[in-house]
C-alpha cells in the first residue's frame, strides 16, 4: 500500500480526519434532532400558522441541496463580521439540514400512531400535551427508531460537503494528502473504505430494527 | 342437469398420485379420472389434501409420484410445456387475485393478447362476451377495487373463461366471500356447468356440490375416501363421510 | 451588522445562472432515466435465484449507499483518467450520478417488486404468460405505480446533489454562484439566489413529475389514490 507518497502518517491524518466527520456528524444528529423534534411538534400543532411556517421551512430545506445551505451559512456569518472556522458554518448548516428531514420522518411517525390511540388517551381526559406525551410518543417513538438509525447515514455522508468549506474532515484530509501524494485515486479509495466502515454498520442495525419492528407489528396483529 | 355420458373421452386423470411438504405427506396415492362436460366436487377437512391436489393439476404443485394427464398433457413430466398446458386450463383462486392496477377489461384482455397474441379488437370481443357470461357487462372499465368481493370473483372467472380453456378448476372460489354474496359467484358457475364445461371444484357448499356436481370426490387424509353421484351425500357409506357431513366443515 | 445587500449586481448575471441551470437539468434528466433504467435492472438482479448475480447486485447497492456522493465524484474523475481515459467533467459527473441513482431506484424499485402478492405472480402463470410477460404486466408496472412517489423524492433528490459536481468544475448551478461571487464579490446574495432557483427547479421537477405519473398511472388519476393498495 505504501508505494511512492502514502505512508503511516498520512494515514493518521486520515485517522484523525475521520474523528472529526464523527465529532460532526454527533453535533448535527444531536442539534437537528432537538431542532427536528420541535419541528415535527410545530408541524401538527393546532395552530395553523405555525403549521404553515414549518412547512415553509421544511419545503425550502428539502428544496435546496445542502452544498448551497452550506454556503449562504458560511458567507451569511462571514458578512455579519464574524470569521469563525469552517466547524461552525458546517455545523450550522448540518443542524438545518437535518432539522428539516429529521423533523419530517418523525411528523410521519407521530401520525403512523393509530388515531384510535388519540381518541382512547382523550376518552380518559388526558390533556392534549398528556395525551402526546404518554400515549402517543413512546408508540412514536419505536416507529421511528429504524428510519432515524438509517437517516443517521445520510448525515454520515454528507459531513463530507464540510471539506468544501475548509473544514478538515476525511475528505478534506484526504485531499491534503493528495497535494503531497498525487494519488488521488487511491486515497478516494481508502476515504471511501472508511465511510463505507462508519456507514454500513449504521444500514445493517436500521434494517434490523425495522424488520422487528414489522415482525412484532405482524406478531401483534389478530 | 345434463349429465354428461362417461363414455366421453377423459380430460383430467391421476393415477396414484403422492405429494410430501417436508415430512408431511400430503397427498398419499390420489386417483381419479374426469370424463369431458363433467362436474367434479372436491370435499373433504381442510388438511385433507383436496386444494394440493387441485393445484397438482395445473401444475403449480409439483407431485413426488404418480401420474397426472390433463388434456393430453403429461403435467408430471419435468420437460412438460407449462404455457400449452394452462392454455388449457383454466383456474379461479379464492383470493381472486385480480391484478390491481389494469381495469377489468384489461384483467381479461392481458393473457389473450400476451399469449394467444390476438389483436386488441378480438381481446376486446372476447372481454365482452365473458363479462356478459358473469353478468358484468357494464363494469368493463372498473378497477378491482371498485368491485365487490363476489363482483372481482366474476371477473377472475371471465378472465379463466377469455383463454378457452378445455377445464376449469375453482379453488374454493366462495370461502372469501360474504354467505349473500356467495349466490351471485355460485350461479354463474353453474350456468358454466349447464354449458357442458368440464369442471373440478374444491368447495365447501355442500348443497351446492350435491346440485351441480355429476361426480363427488370426498378426500380424506391425503385420499380419495369416497366417490359418487350427487346423492351420496345423502346416503354416505363411509363413518368418516358420515362425521364429516354431520359436523359440517 | 452593518452591511448592505446588493442583490442587484448579482441579479444582473442571470443569463450566467440561466446557463448553469440548464447544464444543470442536463445532468439530471439523462442521469434519473439512465439510473432509472440500471437500477429497475439491478432490482431484477438482486431478485434472480442465481445467487452470484443477486450478491453482485446487493454488494453494488450497499456500497453506493454507505459512501458519499462526492467522494463517488472524486473516485469516477480521477479513477477515469488514471485508467487513461481523458473525459470531461460533465461525463465523469454523469457517470458517477447514474452510479448513485442506480442503487437507490434498486432499493425502491425492489422494495416495491416483493410487496407483490405472490397470488399475483400464481394467477398471472395460469394464464399461460411468460416469465418476462409476467415480469413485465404483473410484477414491474404495477411496483412502479406502488413506489411512485419514493422515485419521486428521490430523483428530486438527485437533481439537488448535481451541485455536488461544481466540486470537478462542472459550470452548472452551483459552480456558477462560485463563478458570479468571485466576479460581483456578493457571496451571499449570490447564493441566495441560487438556493432560490434550486428551490424552483426543485417545484417545477415535482410538479413534472407529478403530472407524468397522471399520465401513466391511470388508475392514479381515476381513483385519486396516491398509494397503490
Amino acid at each position: 500500500m505504501v508505494d511512492g507518497g502514502l505512508n503511516l502518517h498520512h494515514l493518521q491524518f486520515l485517522a484523525v480526519g475521520a474523528l472529526w466527520t464523527v465529532c460532526l456528524s454527533l453535533i448535527a444528529f444531536v442539534g437537528g434532532g432537538i431542532a427536528g423534534g420541535a419541528i415535527a411538534l410545530c408541524r401538527i400543532s393546532p395552530l395553523k400558522p405555525l403549521r404553515w411556517l414549518t412547512i415553509a421551512w421544511i419545503q425550502i430545506i428539502q428544496g435546496t441541496p445542502l452544498l448551497v445551505v452550506l454556503f449562504v451559512c458560511y458567507f451569511g456569518l462571514s458578512i455579519m463580521g464574524l470569521e469563525l472556522p469552517g466547524l461552525v458554518a458546517a455545523s450550522i448548516a448540518m443542524i438545518i439540514y437535518v432539522s428539516a428531514y429529521l423533523g419530517e420522518i418523525w411528523r410521519g411517525c407521530i401520525e403512523a400512531v393509530p388515531r384510535t390511540q388519540w381518541e382512547a388517551a382523550e376518552c380518559l381526559a388526558l390533556s392534549r400535551w398528556q395525551r402526546m406525551r404518554l400515549v402517543v410518543l413512546p408508540q412514536a417513538l419505536r416507529i421511528a427508531t429504524p428510519p432515524t438509525v438509517g437517516f443517521m447515514v445520510q448525515i454520515v455522508k454528507n459531513t463530507s460537503l464540510a471539506s468544501i468549506v475548509g473544514f478538515v474532515e476525511l475528505v478534506r484530509a484526504g485531499q491534503l494528502i493528495n497535494n503531497s501524494t498525487f494519488q488521488p485515486f487511491l486515497v478516494y479509495l481508502i476515504i471511501a473504505a472508511v465511510y463505507f466502515a462508519m456507514c454500513y454498520p449504521l444500514s445493517v442495525w436500521s434494517r434490523r430494527l425495522e424488520q422487528r419492528l414489522h415482525f412484532g407489528q405482524r406478531a401483534a396483529a389478530p | 342437469m345434463t349429465q354428461a355420458p362417461a363414455t366421453n373421452p377423459v380430460v383430467v386423470e391421476l393415477k396414484d398420485v403422492h405429494k410430501r411438504f417436508g415430512a408431511n405427506h400430503v397427498l398419499k396415492g390420489v386417483s381419479f379420472a374426469i370424463p369431458k362436460g363433467q362436474v367434479v366436487a372436491i370435499i373433504g377437512k381442510s388438511g385433507s389434501g383436496k386444494s394440493t391436489a387441485l393445484r397438482c393439476i395445473d401444475r403449480l404443485e409439483i407431485i413426488d409420484s404418480g401420474t397426472i394427464e390433463v388434456c393430453g398433457h403429461a403435467v408430471h413430466d419435468p420437460a412438460i410445456d407449462l404455457r400449452r398446458l394452462r392454455q388449457d386450463v383454466g383456474i379461479v383462486f379464492q383470493s381472486y387475485n385480480l391484478f390491481p392496477h389494469l381495469t377489468v377489461e384489461q384483467n381479461i384482455t392481458l393473457a389473450p393478447r400476451a399469449v394467444k397474441g390476438l389483436s386488441g379488437a378480438d381481446a376486446l370481443a372476447i372481454a365482452e362476451r365473458t363479462l356478459r357470461q358473469v353478468g358484468l357487462a357494464d363494469k368493463a372499465q372498473a378497477y378491482p377495487e371498485q368491485l365487490s368481493g363476489g363482483q372481482q370473483q366474476r371477473v377472475a372467472i371471465a378472465r379463466s373463461l377469455a383463454m378457452e380453456p378445455q377445464v376449469m378448476l375453482f379453488d374454493e372460489v366462495t370461502s372469501a366471500l360474504d354467505p349473500q354474496l356467495t349466490g351471485e359467484v355460485l350461479r354463474v358457475i353453474e350456468q358454466l356447468a349447464q354449458g357442458g364445461m368440464t369442471m373440478v371444484l374444491v368447495t365447501h357448499e355442500m348443497e351446492f356440490a350435491a346440485r351441480v356436481a355429476d361426480t363427488i370426490i370426498y378426500m380424506h387424509e391425503g385420499k380419495v375416501w369416497e366417490t359418487g353421484p350427487g346423492q351420496m351425500l345423502r346416503e354416505p357409506q363411509t363413518p368418516e363421510l358420515r362425521d364429516f357431513l354431520s359436523h359440517g366443515l | 451588522m452593518d452591511y448592505t445587500f446588493d442583490f442587484a449586481s448579482v441579479v444582473a448575471a442571470w443569463p450566467q445562472f440561466l446557463e448553469g441551470a440548464w447544464l444543470t437539468i442536463q445532468l439530471s434528466f439523462p442521469a434519473t432515466v439512465i439510473g432509472f433504467v440500471m437500477g429497475t435492472l439491478c432490482a431484477i438482479g438482486r431478485r434472480s435465484a442465481v445467487r452470484w448475480l443477486s450478491k453482485l447486485c446487493g454488494a453494488y447497492v450497499e456500497v453506493v449507499r454507505n459512501t458519499p456522493l462526492l467522494v463517488q465524484v472524486f473516485l469516477v474523475f480521477f479513477g477515469l483518467s488514471s485508467l487513461g481515459w481523458k473525459v470531461p467533467a460533465f461525463t465523469a459527473a454523469l457517470v458517477a450520478l447514474v452510479i448513485n441513482v442506480a442503487a437507490y431506484s434498486c432499493e425502491i424499485m425492489r422494495a416495491g417488486m416483493d410487496a407483490i402478492h405472490k397470488g399475483q405472480l400464481e394467477a398471472a402463470e395460469c394464464l399461460g404468460l411468460t416469465r418476462r410477460q409476467v415480469y413485465w404486466h404483473v410484477i414491474l408496472r404495477p411496483a412502479m405505480e406502488k413506489v411512485y412517489p419514493a422515485l419521486t423524492s428521490q430523483f428530486v433528490l438527485l437533481m439537488l446533489a448535481t451541485s455536488i459536481t461544481s466540486q470537478i468544475s462542472v459550470e452548472e448551478l452551483t459552480a456558477t454562484a462560485a463563478r458570479v461571487q468571485s466576479e460581483t464579490f456578493r457571496p451571499f446574495e449570490a447564493y441566495i439566489l441560487v438556493a432560490v432557483a434550486y428551490l424552483a427547479l426543485s417545484l417545477l421537477m415535482r410538479a413534472g413529475l407529478w403530472l407524468f405519473g397522471l399520465a401513466v398511472f391511470t388508475r392514479r388519476r381515476r381513483l385519486g389514490t396516491g398509494v397503490a393498495r
